[in-house]
C-alpha cells in the first residue's frame, strides 16, 4: 500500500494508523511475556527442586554490577518515557538527545553484562563440560558453603549448572533484546534528526517506547530472581 | 490527537519510586525472612513492572482494549506457571 | 422476471489484483493481502504433498505385519516427518494464511490488513522455515514423533534434530505475525457500522484463532530454544541425568500445541458456519451463542493440555483436573454443532460442493470430538493412549473436520478468489470419492487402537492385518480425492465458467465487489447497515424473493 505524507494506504485516517500501531505493539508484547514466561516457568520449576544450588549459583553474581545495571536500566526507561514526551509536546530537538541517552545508558547495560559474563568465563561458570562450581573459590566462608552443600547433594554440580542455564538463558535472550532495541533507538535518532515526528505524528517514538520498556520490565523481574537468592546466608 | 499527556513530574516521581524500590529488594535479600524472601522479592518487582506499565507505558491512560490486552497476558501467564504448578506441587514420592 | 429467463453471462472486470501488476517481483514483493494469500496456497499445497507421500509410505509400508518396504529407523522418520510437514506446514497457516488473509479485509470492508509488509513478512518466514525444514528431510530426516520428546530430541536421537528445530522454531513466528495481523485489523478496520455482532462468523473464528496464535505459539518457540541449547550445548533442563526433567520439556511442548489443535480446526468451523447458512437460505441460528463459544472454545483449549500425558508420570491429582477441563471443552464445540443443526431445520437446503463439505465436516467432527471425550477419561486413556485410537481420532478432526473445512472453503470463495466457477458435477463426485475414502481410512483404526494396535511402531501381530489392509485402501481412494481438485480448481482458474459478483448468492460483504477484487478491494468504503446472513431483506442481492421462486443458475459439466 502506497503512503500518502504519513498515512499508510490500508488506513482511512492517521489516527485509526496510530490506534492500530499501538495495539498491534501492545499484542506483540504480550507474545513476548509469553516467550519470557516459558523460560521463567523452567526457572521456578528448577528453583523448586533445587533451591541450594540455585542459591550458590546465586551468590557467585556480582551483586554490585547487577544492582548498577538495574538502576541504569532503570533511568533508561525514565529517558525513553521524556522521548515520548518530547515529541508529544514538539520539543523537537529534545527528541533525538533523550533517544540518545535511552541508547547510551542501554549501551553501559549491556557493557557491564559483558564484563560480567567474561567473569563467569573466568571462573568456570560457563555451562559445558569445564563447569565447575567450587573451581573459584573467594573466601573461607564460601568454601565451608560449598562444601556443607556438596555434602547435602552429591550433584550439587550438575545442579547449579541449571542455574547457569538458567543465567545465560534468560540474560541472554534479555541481552538479545536489547541489541534489537538499541536497533530501533539507532533508526529512531536518524529519523528524529530528520524532523519527523510531530505531535500528530510521533507513533514509532511511542511504539519503540513500549518495547523498550517492556524490556526493563524483564530485568526488573530478572535481577531479583537470579542476584538476590540466599543472599543472607 | 486522543493521547493523554503525561508530565516529566510524574516521570520523575515514578523514577524516584523505582530506584528507591530497587535499594529495598536489595536490602531485603540481607534479611533472613525465610519463605517470605521470595514473596517480598516478587512483589517488589510487580510493584515495580506496574508502575512501569502504567506510567511510562500509559496504560493507566490508555483505551480499555489495551488495558485488557495487558490482562490477558499476565492471566496466561498465569495459567501457565499455575497449572504446570498444579503438577509438580502435588506429586508424591512414594518410597518402597 | 419470467420463469424461463436465465442470468445475463457474467463478465470479468477489467482490472482486479490479478491483472493490476505483472512479473515475479510483483508477486514475490507484493503487499496486497490476496496475492499473498495466493503465495501461501501455494506452499501448503506443497507441504501437503510431501506430507501426503510420507502418509502413502507409511500406509504402504503397513500393508504386511513384517513391514517389507522400509527398515525401523525409516518408519520412525516417515511418521515424525508426515506429522511436522502436515501439522507445522500445512494445517496450522491453511485456512488462516489462505482464505483468513484473502477474506478478512473484503469480509470487514476495509483496503488490507493493519500490517501488509508484516503479512508479507510473515511468508517469507514461513518460507524460511519450511526450508530448514526440508534441509532436516533431506538430510537423513527427523525420527522423533513430531511432538520432539526429550531426552529422545536432545539426546539421544542421531537424526536431523537441530535443522527441524530451527525450522518450526522460525515458522512459529509466521503464525504470530499472522495472529497479531488479524487481531489488530478486526480490532480497528472494520468498516462503518460493521459492529461485532453483524461480523460473518468466519471472522469471529479467525480472532478466536489469533488469540490463540498470539499466546500459545511463543510457548513453543522458547520450549524449542531450551531444547535446541539443551542438545547444541549439552544443558540439562530435560535431562535426567543432569537433573533435568523431560516432564517439563512435555508441559511447556503441550501448552501450545494442544491449543495448537484450536488453531487448526476453528478456522474450518468459521468456513462451516459461512457454508451452512448460504446453502440453507437461513440465517446462522445462534449467531451470539456460536461467537461466545468460538472464544470459550479459544481460552478452555489453553487449559486442558495435560490430557496428552496423563500417562507420562505427572502428578495423578493434575491428571484429574485437566480430565476434568477437558470435558469442559467440548462444550462450546457442541453448542456450536447444535446451531449448525437449527440452522439446517426447516433450511432451503441445496447441495452444490462447499455444502457437501460442511456437511461432511459436521458428521465427521461429531465423530473426532466424541472420541475425543473417550480419551479424556482417565481410566480408557490408560488404555488407548499411544494407540491407533487416538490416530484415528485426531484424523477425524484434522482431516474429518479441518481439511474439509479447508476444501468446502476454497470451493466456495474460488469464483472470488479466480473469477471462475469450478466444474460443479466434478466437484460433488470428488467431495464424495473424498468422503468415503477417508472413513475407509480411519474408521478402522479405531478399532486397531481399541483391539490394542500401538502407533508409532512399524510392525504389528498378523491378526491386525485385516484392518491395516482396508485402511491403506481407503488412503488410496482419499488421495485421489484431494488430487481431483487440484487439477480441476487449477484448471477453472483459466477455463472455469465466469461467476460474477455473487454465483450463490451470499450475504458477506466479499460478495459485494467485483470477482476478482480490485486492488483495494472496494471503489467505495462500504457501510453496513445490515444484519448477517440476512436471506430475506437484502434486495441488493436479489434475496428478497422466497426460494421457490428462486431462477435456477446454470450448471456446467
Amino acid at each position: 500500500m502506497h503512503r500518502t505524507g504519513e498515512l499508510y494506504g490500508q488506513f482511512e485516517t492517521l489516527e485509526q494508523q496510530r490506534e492500530a500501531s499501538s495495539l498491534g505493539m501492545w499484542v506483540f508484547l504480550i507474545t513476548e511475556v509469553m516467550f519470557f514466561g516459558g523460560v521463567f516457568l523452567t526457572y521456578t520449576i528448577n528453583r523448586a527442586i533445587y533451591p541450594a544450588a540455585f542459591g550458590i549459583g546465586s551468590n557467585t553474581l556480582d551483586l554490585r554490577l547487577g544492582g548498577f545495571n538495574t538502576a541504569v536500566l532503570i533511568a533508561s526507561s525514565f529517558t525513553m518515557a521524556m522521548a515520548v514526551w518530547a515529541s508529544q509536546t514538539g520539543k523537537k530537538k529534545l527528541i533525538p538527545l533523550f533517544l540518545t541517552l535511552t541508547l547510551v545508558l542501554g549501551s553501559v547495560f549491556l557493557g557491564v553484562k559483558v564484563v560480567e559474563y567474561a567473569q563467569k568465563f573466568e571462573h568456570h561458570l560457563v555451562p559445558g563440560r569445564s563447569f565447575q562450581i567450587d573451581a573459584h573459590i573467594e573466601n573461607q566462608a564460601q568454601k565451608q558453603e560449598l562444601e556443607a552443600a556438596f555434602a547435602k547433594d552429591p550433584d550439587l554440580n550438575a545442579h547449579a549448572q541449571l542455574y547457569f542455564s538458567l543465567y545465560f538463558g534468560m540474560t541472554g535472550l534479555h541481552a538479545l533484546h536489547m541489541l534489537i532495541g538499541a536497533g530501533l533507538l539507532l533508526w529512531l535518532i536518524r529519523e528524529s534528526l530528520r524532523g519527523r515526528f510531530t505531535p500528530q505524528y510521533n507513533t514509532p517514538v511511542e511504539v519503540v517506547g513500549l518495547y523498550w520498556h517492556f524490556v526493563d520490565i524483564v530485568w526488573i523481574y530478572l535481577f531479583p530472581l537470579l542476584y538476590l537468592i540466599d543472599r543472607h546466608k | 490527537m486522543s493521547e493523554h499527556i503525561v508530565s516529566p513530574k510524574i516521570y520523575a516521581g515514578i523514577f524516584t519510586t523505582l530506584m528507591v524500590f530497587t535499594g529495598v529488594t536489595v536490602y531485603a535479600a540481607y534479611v533472613n525472612l525465610h519463605k517470605w524472601n521470595i514473596v517480598i522479592a516478587l512483589g517488589i518487582a510487580t510493584f515495580k513492572a506496574t508502575l512501569v506499565i502504567l506510567y511510562f507505558m500509559h496504560a493507566r491512560y490508555s483505551p480499555r482494549r489495551t488495558q485488557l490486552v495487558i490482562i490477558a497476558g499476565v492471566f496466561w501467564l498465569a495459567i501457565l506457571l499455575a497449572l504446570t504448578l498444579s503438577d509438580y506441587l502435588t506429586r508424591v514420592t512414594i518410597h518402597g | 422476471m419470467s420463469a424461463t429467463a436465465t442470468k445475463p453471462a457474467a463478465t470479468l472486470p477489467a482490472d482486479h489484483y490479478l491483472n493490476a501488476k505483472y512479473g515475479l517481483r510483483s508477486w514475490l514483493l507484493t503487499t496486497d493481502h490476496k496475492r499473498i494469500a495466493l503465495l501461501y496456497l501455494g506452499s501448503v499445497t506443497v507441504f501437503f504433498f510431501i506430507g501426503g507421500i510420507f502418509a502413502v509410505m507409511i500406509r504402504v509400508h503397513l500393508l504386511t505385519p513384517q513391514g517389507y518396504l522400509v527398515t525401523a529407523e525409516t518408519y520412525n522418520k516417515l511418521f515424525t516427518m508426515h506429522g511436522v510437514a502436515m501439522i507445522f506446514f500445512f494445517l496450522i497457516p491453511s485456512i488462516p494464511a489462505v482464505l483468513g488473509n484473502f477474506l478478512i479485509p473484503l469480509m470487514i470492508g476495509a483496503k488490507d490488513l493493519a500490517f501488509p509488509k508484516l503479512n508479507l513478512l510473515s511468508w517469507y518466514v514461513y518460507v524460511v522455515g519450511g526450508i530448514f525444514t526440508l534441509y532436516s528431510m533431506i538430510s537423513g530426516g527427523l525420527d522423533t514423533g513430531w511432538t520432539l520428546y526429550a531426552p529422545l530430541s536432545t539426546v539421544y536421537s542421531n537424526s536431523a534434530v537441530a535443522p527441524a528445530v530451527i525450522g518450526i522454531f522460525i515458522n512459529g513466528f509466521s503464525s504470530i505475525l499472522t495472529g497479531l495481523n488479524f487481531l489488530v485489523t478486526i480490532h480497528t478496520m472494520r468498516a462503518p457500522g460493521l459492529t461485532w455482532f453483524r461480523l460473518p462468523m468466519f471472522v469471529w473464528t479467525h480472532y478466536a484463532t489469533s488469540i490463540i496464535m498470539i499466546l500459545g505459539t511463543p510457548v513453543i518457540a522458547i520450549t524449542l530454544a531450551l531444547a535446541g541449547m539443551e542438545r547444541l550445548f549439552h544443558l540439562g533442563f530435560f535431562n535426567p541425568q543432569m537433573g533435568g526433567d523431560p516432564i517439563l520439556f512435555q508441559h511447556l511442548f503441550w501448552f501450545y500445541s494442544h491449543p495448537a489443535v484450536y488453531i487448526m480446526i476453528l478456522p474450518s468451523m468459521g468456513v462451516v458456519s459461512e457454508l451452512i447458512p448460504t446453502f440453507a437460505r437461513k440465517p446462522l441460528f445462534g449467531y451470539r451463542f456460536v461467537a461466545a463459544a468460538s472464544i470459550a472454545i479459544a481460552v478452555i483449549g489453553f487449559l486442558v493440555w495435560a490430557h496428552h500425558m496423563f500417562v507420562a508420570g505427572q502428578s495423578v491429582y493434575a491428571a484429574l483436573v485437566f480430565s476434568f477441563l477437558s470435558f469442559l471443552v467440548a462444550i462450546p464445540s457442541a453448542v456450536k454443532v447444535f446451531n449448525w443443526m437449527a440452522t439446517l431445520y426447516k433450511g432451503s437446503i441445496s447441495y452444490d460442493t462447499p455444502m457437501l463439505y460442511a456437511l461432511g465436516f459436521i458428521g465427521l467432527f461429531v465423530i473426532g470430538g466424541l472420541t475425543g471425550m473417550f480419551l479424556a477419561c482417565l481410566g480408557v486413556d490408560i488404555h488407548v493412549h499411544d494407540t491407533y485410537f487416538v490416530v484415528a481420532h485426531f484424523h477425524y478432526i484434522m482431516v474429518g473436520g479441518a481439511v474439509m473445512g479447508y476444501l468446502g472453503g476454497l470451493h466456495f470463495w474460488w469464483p472470488k478468489i479466480s473469477g471462475r466457477m469450478y466444474p460443479e458435477f466434478l466437484a460433488r463426485i470428488s467431495a464424495i470419492i473424498l468422503f468415503a475414502g477417508f472413513n475407509l481410512t480411519f474408521f478402522p483404526q479405531f478399532i486397531l487402537g481399541y483391539l490394542g494396535m500401538p502407533r508409532r511402531y512399524h510392525t504389528y501381530p498378523p491378526e491386525f492385518q485385516v484392518f491395516n489392509v482396508m485402511s491403506t485402501a481407503g488412503a488410496s481412494i482419499l488421495a485421489v480425492g484431494y488430487l481431483l481438485p487440484m487439477i480441476y480448481l487449477t484448471w477453472a482458474m483459466r477455463y472455469g465458467r465466469v461467476a460474477g459478483p455473487n454465483p450463490w448468492p451470499a450475504t458477506g460483504l466479499e460478495w459485494q465487489t467485483a470477482s476478482p477484487p480490485p486492488t483495494e478491494n472496494f471503489d467505495t468504503t462500504p457501510v453496513v447497515t445490515w444484519e448477517p446472513y440476512d436471506f430475506v431483506n437484502r434486495p441488493d442481492l436479489g434475496l428478497a424473493a422466497p426460494p421457490e421462486q428462486r431462477v435456477p443458475g446454470d450448471k456446467d459439466m
